[in-house]
């Protein structure tokens, strides 16, 4: 597939203009760290109730979630309008509604039964 | 897509891209692995939405609280974490050009991988023999269905970056190789994501509980 867009640029092997630091991905990866360490030594040394608990290793996941995409995958980053960082939106928004509407509903559900 | 040929001729539009956006194929193959992704996201979403309408039907069997083990899931989140830098440090190499770095440090990503599978079979086979099969209860039928989801998806990808990693070996870093370790890369950060909310949703609440 690759063929049709030119054989000259396929074969070459591209040096690069200018280097590329591994600062940001140092940065991540210890922000990673910091993060599942707040998580779990709040889990397990069982310093909140349950409820306030979970809200609160939600968000920290979210955290997480915006570290991976912005020091690692370079969710910033085309060669046009951004048209994946729409779709990692929509994405999200039906992912949520699909897990918390699940939730809602089923908890609904044992309540009337 | 914004990239004509005409565009790829002009020297100082090129160099504002990195290597794996240089020709209109690979960037429109990374745009579509992004939507592979949102949609790989929505798989995940309804099994999360099983496994917490789920995870308090026991039928008397294990709970989350008997059957979860603090150290081999703590061992297996930092794996997978370590992993995902290793694998960034992949995509950098990438992009510095150096070849030899590249398949370095997929080689470390892919001995983090192998290892996290070893801690995840071990742990499901531990789970098994204690009688926590995924017929004994609800629960267990949603806890390994997702967390056997994600295990699935990182034994892939292991054999992907292998591929990919052999891929690099023999042609060296072309825009197509290139788009390749920035695509396995890609899939390796969101497995992480993924284990993420399974360690925050499923095993850390599941020992609080």
């Amino acid at each position: 597939m690759s063929a049709q867009t030119g054989t000259s640029v396929q074969q070459q092997t591209v040096t690069p203009r200018h280097k590329h630091k591994s600062g940001k991905y140092i940065v991540g990866y210890l922000l990673s760290l910091v993060l599942t360490g707040i998580s779990f030594s709040l889990a397990l040394t069982h310093s909140m109730s349950f409820q306030p608990l979970i809200v609160v290793l939600v968000i920290l996941a979210a955290f997480q979630i915006v570290v991976q995409l912005f020091f690692f995958m370079h969710v910033t980053e085309s060669d046009g309008p951004a048209y994946h960082a729409m779709g990692l939106v929509l994405g999200l928004f039906f992912t949520f509604a699909i897990a918390f509407m699940s939730v809602w509903i089923m908890g609904f559900n044992s309540i009337v039964s | 897509m914004a990239v004509s040929e005409t565009h790829l001729k002009q020297g100082a539009a090129m160099s504002e891209l990195p290597l794996e956006y240089q020709t209109p194929n690979d960037s429109v193959k990374i745009l579509g692995f992004w939507i592979f992704l949102a949609t790989d996201m929505l798989l995940f979403g309804c099994l999360f939405a099983t496994y917490l309408v789920l995870r308090t039907h026991t039928d008397g069997g294990p709970t989350a609280h008997q059957l979860f083990d603090v150290p081999g899931f703590t061992s297996e989140t930092f794996i997978l974490l370590t992993s995902s830098f290793t694998g960034g440090l992949a995509t950098l190499s990438m992009r510095n050009g150096n070849k030899r770095a590249v398949i370095s440090w997929m080689i470390v990503t892919i001995l983090l991988g192998l290892s996290f599978i070893g801690f995840e079979a071990h742990e499901f086979a531990t789970d098994v023999l204690a009688g926590a099969t995924m017929q004994r209860s609800a629960f267990l039928s949603a806890f390994f269905t997702l967390v056997g989801t994600h295990g699935t998806h990182v034994s892939i990808g292991i054999v992907w970056m292998l591929l990919t990693m052999i891929n690099v070996a023999r042609r060296g870093l072309t825009p197509a190789t290139s788009r390749k370790v920035f695509i396995v890369n890609l899939y390796w950060h969101f497995l992480d994501v993924v284990w993420v909310f399974i360690f925050t949703i499923v095993y850390l609440s599941g020992v609080v509980m």
